[in-house]
């Protein structure tokens, strides 16, 4: 969907993240396009937060400190909406109130306003998600894994530069996880995205098979 | 940039007429009154007051009705809890409330007293079934001496208002998890639920027991229709002052209004004093390992006060809507010898404008609640400041400042700047009441929402408003239709407001009823009180029906979110 | 049933602070701005077809207590007609309570609006009227000059000049009648008490069955006056303002009556009805055999509307009862001066004031003389059928005059003190 021009990936340089008086993470980082990085750390170690802090989400009780850019363009003291970062939890958050196709035409830009053109976008995602013709569902009436894929090729449809991914696999039992993490990681890779995930999964960490990095650097 | 500034604008709405009526009270009180040639400071108006005859009585009689109905419906509510918490009877109790709740004062007060008026319904049930009554027995019932009957009205009423708090309070305190632990260890239900759960429970309540407790001291239309009158209760007689034709009387009334705050602030204080000595000689009782007693009593008295509440509830919503149909129905007859619909052509056929005027002061001052109080939610979401303890007191004080005691000074301080309010004043006077229900009705609901909703959703590229009427408001539908609608009800029961800033001009439900419960046409009562009962009932459903009609197709939305 | 713009539905009223400040306020414009106001010349009611001219077309703002359907019905009927015949558009502004017009009023000459008021036309009487006419707030001199007056007999009937003692001196024009009637049913009661004194003695042989309406309620306090012309050895001091030096001795009998009467009275005297329609289910619900009101046909209208039953009958004290009669008056700056006359002069015509007096539109009593219209007008009122309950004219006979207004409130504020207080 996009075409590659110069692309430097998600820098993040001396990213430090403190609570209450406490450092929780102390960052330096590159991912170039189509890399994936894992950090790997337990629970409660500041993984959610250091995503938040990168998708602008940040709770104001953290301090953060650092430079964040994303294909060159500096995005910490930018909104969440404008950073072009998108994330994925380990629920899949489909809006409950929207239908299946809702949910999706949710995540296409407003610039692309031709109805026929965003169904037929919806659509094409459905398609390759194996959802075809599930435009009208209630979301809530599909299964755990189809959920997922909805929930992954909304964020595909919202044009992201890179990717987050916050444990989306620990809900999933152990054949879909495996499936749908594949399906992931090919997205973003068929994409070129610059992708950051966190588990305390190693399983999880494997399957990516990139680097793994500490929260803490320094 | 609404919701920039909706917190400043909320507290505005809620301090502001408050702040300058306590002014527009203070000063006259104590003699300040250019308009009525009171250039002086003077504490004229307070002599005046205290030699004023049956003023002692009317104060002790105040204080007795507030502080017994507090500590009865509080007694009785930690009794049914503890009685049937977690029971199938307490889910059917818990139906009952709500609907309760949403019953206005006026309408429950003007029901009561057509049941036990020494003519109404009950005597003349018993007569009817045989006891030796040929004439209603000469005994005063209504309006009684000691303010028995206004106390029992109070008490059905507060009774609800109580149990929705102390219900709205268990999951914070983690109420049912204590409960089940308590029992575990050997407790017995109703001991565990007094010594695990109530603990933690109470200091939760403490602002809306405060609340009743002012309320029952400063209860206007309620003592109206119920209370004593020879002499009345303190802000009744602050009222007829207020409206005496001799208009000198103004600072007498400003000086009793004053006293009435005081009253109020003094029973809190008696209040809190009481609590603390309870406290501190339940707490050996608490660890003394007792895991049983007086169980049986428990039920029976809880049970007792639900029986007797739901029949009269019951009984009363009947006797009005009978009376509402009656062409006629006099003593003894024990049914209404013929029905009609006359009443209610000729009283909402031919003149709907109170209809009109409570819908629309109803329907704009529950949205401009809303819209403020999303502002307010929406501004902590965004800005990322909790509402503190503080600023829960800000939005407790329109509960907390007796009405009689800053709605006049009020009204004075717009007639002076010049503001001639009409609908405006009243649609401000009702904001202030509204607004501190539709925000603890809503603020539960709105910060328990999965804020990565919103974070997903920005992600995507949409807009922060986008999120807030996209995801957020449709998701939270329900919840908001439901404040919408508590609102509504606390807008439709509202009484001395309308009275005061209207002056009279805008009849609504309320004034309708109330003024005319003082006449002689039952029937026209009724057709009000049935009104004023129906069109809150009408909100609720509405706030039912409404989501599950838009989203009768999404089955996450059917438990609300 | 009542009539009687003092009285309304809703017991209690702002008149307010904005009221009170207001009307302070405008004495002090009005010493300051002097006569330098002159107010802009009125319509000249001697020249009626000029009156008329100017009235065409105009809309009346009529201020009026509301409480009432059967009233709204009838003046909603006087719209139409006054419509049809003058091109008078006639808006009733409807009122919980008399005083928030007057408020209005004052509130627009503190505001300098000397022309172009809002209020046009007020129905009104007693203190509202003394509190306007003493501030200047009425147009004066008109009422006496309508064509319609000439069927009013001041002579015969002096009320009409002479509001609670207060002489109207032209500045509202007399609309109708109200006297004080007891009214019981016959089927439970024989042979009610005819005197202020044998009340008493009834009541007090039939512990509970009476009672009167709280002061300072009107009715109760006019059923005080009742028993203080009837109790004081010189009713004539009544006329006068009250004096500190001899209201305890005028009033001695009546604290003495008061005091044998409470323990006798409807519940011991502990609580009393709130206004005149409260006593009527009292009486329909058997809990009271004898009630009274302001208003001769009151009985009537509530056996019509099926409140009281068809055996209910009314009568008047033995050497006569207290009356009053109400009025309409227009506001020194009112916007529609011309067609507010029209419509004074309408509502005194004799077409218009016997429908009035008809049971089943109102029951309101007229202000005309019968020996003063056609012989055709007189057979309009003889051809009604006053009502089962309604006592005749010459039953009713001539009402006693009320007592000076400043009796009344020193009577309420000793009533309240001895038997509201403890």
């Amino acid at each position: 969907m996009k075409t590659i021009e110069k692309r430097e990936g998600l820098v993040l340089e001396d990213v430090r993240l403190v609570v209450e008086g406490r450092l929780l993470v102390d960052l330096s980082l590159t991912i170039g396009p189509g890399e994936i990085v894992t950090i790997l750390a337990p629970s409660g170690a500041g993984k959610s937060s250091l995503l938040a802090a990168i998708a602008g989400t940040l709770a104001p009780a953290f301090r953060l400190s650092g430079r964040m850019t994303l294909d060159g363009q500096r995005i910490d003291g930018l909104p969440p909406e404008a950073r072009g970062i998108g994330i994925l939890f380990q629920d899949d958050l489909l809006f409950p109130h929207l239908s299946v196709g809702g949910n999706l035409a949710f995540g296409l830009p407003a610039g692309l306003s031709d109805r026929v053109a965003r169904q037929k976008c919806v659509e094409e995602a459905l398609a390759t998600a194996g959802l075809a013709g599930m435009s009208k569902r209630d979301p809530a009436t599909l299964s755990g894994g189809q959920r997922a894929r909805v929930s992954m090729m909304r964020l595909i449809l919202s044009e992201p530069q890179a990717l987050l991914l916050d444990e989306p696999f620990s809900r999933l039992d152990a054949a879909l996880r495996e499936q749908f993490r594949a399906f992931v990681f090919s997205a973003a890779r068929a994409e070129n995205l610059p992708v950051l995930l966190v588990t305390h999964d190693e399983a999880d960490a494997k399957a990516a098979s990139g680097r793994i990095v500490p929260l803490r650097s320094g | 940039m609404f919701v920039r500034f909706a917190p400043a604008l909320t507290i505005a709405a809620l301090i502001g007429p408050i702040a300058a009526g306590v002014i527009g009270t203070l000063l006259p009180a104590f003699g300040y009154f250019p308009a009525l040639a009171g250039r002086h400071f003077s504490l004229a108006p307070w002599h005046a007051l205290f030699a004023s005859p049956g003023l002692v009585r009317s104060v002790l009689i105040t204080a007795f009705v507030g502080m017994a109905t507090t500590a009865v419906s509080l007694t009785l509510v930690m009794a049914i809890f503890a009685a049937f918490d977690g029971t199938r009877q307490f889910r059917i109790i818990r139906r009952f409330v709500s609907p309760l709740l949403a019953m206005p004062h006026a309408a429950l007060a003007i029901g009561l007293a057509f049941l036990i008026a020494p003519s109404g319904w009950l005597v003349r049930i018993a007569a009817w079934a045989g006891a030796p009554i040929e004439r209603p027995p000469d005994l005063l019932i209504v309006h009684d001496r000691l303010g028995l009957s206004l106390m029992a009205a109070l008490i059905i009423k507060e009774m609800a208002f109580l149990f929705l708090m102390v219900l709205a309070a268990l999951p914070q305190s983690d109420g049912s998890r204590a409960l089940t632990l308590a029992r575990t260890l050997g407790y017995h239900p109703a001991v565990a639920w007094m010594k695990a759960v109530l603990p933690r429970v109470y200091p939760q309540i403490r602002l809306p027991v405060l609340a009743v407790l002012s309320y029952s001291l400063s209860v206007v239309d309620v003592a109206l229709i119920l209370g004593p009158t020879t002499p009345p209760p303190l802000p009744v007689l602050v009222l007829h002052w207020m409206n005496d034709p001799d208009l000198r009387l103004r600072f007498l009334a400003a000086a009793a209004a004053l006293l009435q705050l005081g009253l109020v602030v003094g029973a809190g204080l008696v209040w809190i004093a009481l609590e603390r000595n309870i406290i501190s000689l339940a707490r050996p009782w608490l660890i003394d390992g007792q895991r049983s007693g007086h169980e049986y009593a428990t039920k029976v008295v809880a049970g007792a006060a639900v029986i007797v509440t739901a029949g009269a509830v019951l009984m009363l919503t009947t006797a009005l809507t009978l009376w509402s149909v009656a062409e006629s129905w006099r003593f003894p007859e024990v049914l209404p010898p013929t029905l009609t619909l006359t009443n209610w052509q000729s009283q909402i056929g031919a003149a709907p404008t109170p209809l009109v005027a409570s819908l629309g002061i109803g329907a704009l001052a529950s949205g401009l609640a809303l819209v403020l109080t999303v502002g307010c939610l929406e501004h902590e979401v965004r800005f990322g400041r909790r509402v503190t303890q503080r600023a829960l007191w800000l939005l407790y004080a329109p509960l907390l400042v007796p009405q009689v005691a800053f709605l006049f000074g009020f009204d004075v301080v717009l007639a002076a700047i010049g503001i001639d309010g009409g609908f405006g004043e009243v649609l401000a006077a009702h904001l202030l009441f509204v607004l501190p229900y539709v925000f603890l009705s809503l603020g539960d609901p709105w910060r328990a929402f999965d804020e990565r909703y919103r974070w997903t959703a920005l992600c995507l590229g949409a807009s922060p408003s986008r999120v807030l009427f996209r995801v957020r408001l449709p998701m939270l539908l329900r919840p908001l239709l439901t404040a919408a609608a508590v609102g509504f009800a606390i807008s439709v029961g509202q009484y001395l407001p309308t009275l005061v800033a209207a002056g009279g001009r805008i009849a609504t439900l309320t004034t309708e009823a109330v003024g005319l419960s003082a006449g002689g046409d039952r029937r026209i009562v009724a057709v009000y009180a049935i009104l004023q009962m129906l069109l809150p009932a009408l909100g609720f459903a509405l706030a039912v029906a409404l989501p599950s009609l838009a989203f009768r197709d999404r089955r996450g939305m059917s438990t609300g979110a | 049933m009542t009539h009687d713009p003092r009285r309304s539905g809703v017991p209690i009223s702002r008149a307010g602070w904005r009221w009170a400040g207001a009307l302070v306020l405008a004495v002090a414009a009005n010493i300051a701005a002097g006569s330098a106001l002159a107010q802009p010349r009125a319509p000249d009611p001697k020249d009626w077809p000029a009156v008329l001219a100017a009235a065409r077309s105009e809309t009346v703002y009529w201020n009026a207590w509301a409480g009432e359907p059967r009233i709204n019905a009838y003046i909603a009927w006087v719209g139409e007609e006054v419509s049809r015949r003058f091109g008078v558009t006639l808006v009733e502004v409807k009122l919980a309570d008399t005083s928030d017009a007057v408020a209005k009023v004052v509130a627009e000459k503190v505001a300098g609006r000397i022309e172009g008021g809002a209020v046009d036309l007020i129905w009104i009487n007693g203190p509202n009227f003394a509190s306007m006419q003493q501030n200047g707030l009425l147009l004066g001199g008109w009422a006496e000059e309508l064509p319609n007056f000439r069927y009013v007999d001041p002579a015969r009937n002096p009320l009409v000049r002479s509001d609670f003692t207060v002489p109207t001196q032209g500045a509202e024009s007399p609309w109708g009648m109200a006297q004080i009637v007891f009214y019981y049913d016959a089927a439970r009661l024989k042979g009610p008490p005819r005197s202020i004194a044998a009340l008493r003695d009834w009541a007090c042989a039939n512990r509970g069955r009476f009672t009167y309406p709280e002061p300072p309620d009107f009715l109760g306090a006019t059923f005080l006056k009742q028993a203080l012309i009837a109790l004081t050895p010189d009713p004539s001091r009544l006329q006068r303002p009250v004096s500190d030096s001899d209201f305890a001795e005028v009033t001695a009998p009546l604290w003495a009556y008061l005091d044998a009467l409470r323990p006798c009275l409807w519940h011991g005297g502990r609580a009393y009805p709130d206004n005149q329609a409260a006593l009527r289910p009292l009486l329909a619900d058997d809990e009271i055999d004898l009630a009274f009101a302001f208003d001769p046909s009151a009985a009537s209208a509530a056996i019509a509307s099926r409140d009281l039953p068809q055996t209910v009958r009314s009568y008047v004290l033995d050497g006569g009862t207290i009356g009053n009669a109400n009025f309409v008056a227009i506001p020194f700056n009112a916007a529609h001066k011309a067609a507010a006359m029209v419509v004074a002069d309408f509502l005194l015509s004799p077409e218009a004031q016997a429908r009035k007096q008809d049971p089943n539109v109102w029951g309101g009593f007229t202000v005309l003389s019968m020996d003063r219209l056609s012989p055709a007008d007189r057979a309009r009122f003889a051809a009604l059928d006053l009502g089962i309950a309604t006592p005749s004219l010459a039953e009713l006979g001539t009402p006693l005059p009320e007592p000076h207004p400043s009796w009344m409130s020193r009577i309420i504020e000793d009533w309240r003190k001895r038997y509201a207080a403890n």
